[in-house]
């Protein structure tokens, strides 16, 4: 071994900047000002950076920033309270067809968004709940109840089965043992369970562009999509946008990274 | 080295359930079913109650309707009076019989196997590169899954600026260096390749993050023994690494297909499937036919819909079938 060449360093540092280059060029552009970014030869650098994009963006946008925030935390709540009992019942319980619903949930995440969106729009139009924040918030847990039942039953199989059976000796009762002991011991799958539930709603766009079209309140990816389509002369007010809505996943990759590697890889490998 | 995936949990608690002695689970089965386990059953099935009403009500339901107007005529009147006329096969005929849908057939075809062989490619190299563990290695590979967490409408954006004809960064590099302004998003000729290049880079974190764990995987002994057999890095890649990464790498293949095959955001913000059709791949043309015109078409798109789900359930059964045999050896 010859310990850790300073070079191998130098060169992922170099390919890190490459990779980030699209998310600093995001920042440069909502820094520039709007007159500079007509010229043919780009500013490289903020170098007098403006916050006019920032201020548009702020005064345009904050409401939809506020409707997928509430979004968001509905669809968390939806889907830990769907998934946590299913993966209980799955894992500790030993539901009868166990098998037989891991492979429906397998099959449920390799629908195609774009399906689910038009038979949640033929439903929502007769139901009236078209451009409706409860309508986003259901449709948006689709994508992360399949994931947070497989995750969590992954985990709970794995609780000591001791665990349990001393407290079931000691008579506690099948919710009692779910309340006080799995779901405490599984607060790691929780946090994974609940950060893509949130990163999904967030950043999805096909159930906001096709249920919550003439919505009162839309979603941030909404509000940028549109502001694209209105305002091409502004592209610093629309990277402003941009950046800001990247933040959520900015800070949870700084505060949960260990929780995120979890849950990509949660999907396919299992050690 | 153990492989599966998180759909194997049921089998895993199934003999979990059977006890420490794998060679007699029949009696313990037995017993489990008794009076006391069939009440454990009702209770196993009221926590699962939420999850089979949440499936019934939000998956099988939609895509039941979806089925339904794939069969029926629904003209825009009758999707709110629900009245269709029951087309049978017709819209299946329509879409085969269309001018796009060998376009989009290609496309798909394209998008879909360059878009995950160079994701595949680069995310290898670089967990291998990663894997030899030097100073930074852990921060600068968190950066990496950036791209993967962004929200798509944020990359997309940001790839239509950045290859926008006159004022994009990429086409002023081209020019620095002699070369001509190119209509990445605009012309025929480019704009696969350009929703292609913006797709690259958003699968290498998820491949980067996989493939990572699966060396982590391989026992560190064996390239010691094989650096003591004087095995060059080459060697030990061909030799070690990419033979004893295969399942791994075909898990990574197969859900970068299925979900590649998923993708309209990433398209429609940068083209809209165009110009003319020339970006469009199957699941875009779906999302234009039903929601991208003025005109909604849902009949011919939820067709479009159910031929992508079959070809996605085809690859998906394959997945589970290799996953099974891996368990099995």
């Amino acid at each position: 071994m010859t310990g850790r060449p300073l070079w191998k360093t130098a060169l992922g540092v170099a390919l890190t900047a490459l990779m980030l280059f699209p998310v600093y060029w995001m920042v440069n552009v909502s820094l520039t000002d709007a007159g500079d970014l007509r010229r043919s030869d780009p500013n490289w650098f903020p170098s007098d950076p403006t916050f006019d994009g920032y201020e548009a963006a702020l005064s345009q946008q904050l409401p939809s920033l506020g409707t997928s925030l509430v979004i968001g935390f509905g669809s968390i709540a939806l889907t830990v309270a769907i998934a946590a009992p299913a993966g209980y019942a799955l894992a500790v319980l030993h539901l009868r067809g166990g098998r037989t619903l891991n492979f429906l949930l397998l099959v449920a995440q390799m629908i195609p968004a774009v399906v689910m969106a038009m038979g949640f729009y033929a439903i929502y139009v007769r139901l009236d709940l078209l451009n409706t924040v409860w309508g986003l918030i259901v449709a948006d847990s689709t994508i992360a109840v399949p994931f947070g039942v497989l995750l969590y039953a992954t985990f709970m199989a794995g609780i000591p089965r001791e665990l349990v059976h001393a407290a079931r000796i000691d008579g506690a009762g099948s919710w009692r043992i779910f309340t006080k002991i799995v779901m405490p011991v599984s607060r790691n799958s929780t946090l994974t369970v609940a950060l893509f539930a949130f990163l999904w709603a967030w950043s999805d766009f096909i159930f906001a562009s096709t249920l919550n079209r003439a919505g009162e309140y839309i979603p941030i990816t909404l509000g940028i999509y549109q502001y694209i389509g209105n305002n091409t002369t502004q592209w610093n007010a629309i990277m402003a946008t941009a950046a800001i809505a990247s933040l959520p996943a900015a800070i949870l990759l700084v505060v949960a990274q260990r929780y995120v590697a979890a849950g990509v890889t949660a999907g396919a490998v299992k050690d | 080295m153990t492989t599966t995936s998180v759909g194997a949990t049921g089998r895993a608690s199934d003999s979990g359930a059977a006890g420490h002695r794998p060679a007699a689970p029949p009696p313990d089965r037995h017993r489990r079913r008794g009076v006391p386990g069939s009440a454990r059953q009702w209770t196993a099935l009221g926590f699962a109650a939420p999850l089979l009403a949440y499936l019934l009500l939000f998956y099988a339901y939609p895509l039941w309707r979806n089925l339904d107007l794939s069969l029926h005529d629904y003209t825009v009147r009758a999707f709110v009076q629900g009245d269709p006329d029951f087309a049978g096969f017709a819209n299946y005929a329509e879409v085969f019989a269309s001018d796009s849908f060998g376009t989009a057939l290609l496309n798909t075809a394209l998008f879909t196997i360059v878009s995950i062989l160079f994701q595949y490619a680069i995310g290898l190299a670089l967990a291998v590169f990663f894997h030899s563990n030097f100073r930074l290695s852990g921060v600068l590979r968190a950066l990496f899954l950036v791209p993967w967490l962004l929200p798509l409408i944020v990359s997309a954006s940001t790839w239509s600026w950045m290859l926008n004809s006159e004022h994009g960064i990429i086409n002023s590099v081209i020019q620095a260096f002699g070369g001509d302004q190119i209509n990445w998003l605009t012309s025929p000729g480019t704009a696969l390749v350009a929703v292609i290049i913006a797709n690259i880079w958003l699968g290498i974190p998820f491949n980067l993050v996989i493939l990572y764990a699966g060396l982590q995987q391989i026992p560190g002994e064996l390239y010691e023994a094989a650096a003591i057999d004087g095995a060059g890095a080459r060697a030990r890649f061909w030799r070690i690494t990419f033979p004893l990464l295969r399942p791994v790498s075909a898990i990574t293949l197969l859900l970068g297909f299925i979900y590649t095959l998923k993708v309209v955001d990433v398209v429609w913000i940068m083209t809209t499937g165009g110009p003319g059709d020339a970006s469009l791949t199957l699941a875009v043309w779906s999302y234009r036919e039903a929601f991208g015109t003025g005109q909604p078409d849902f009949s011919p798109a939820a067709a479009i819909g159910n031929l992508l789900i079959v070809i996605a359930l085809v690859f998906g059964f394959i997945h589970l079938r290799m996953q099974r045999s891996w368990e099995k050896s």
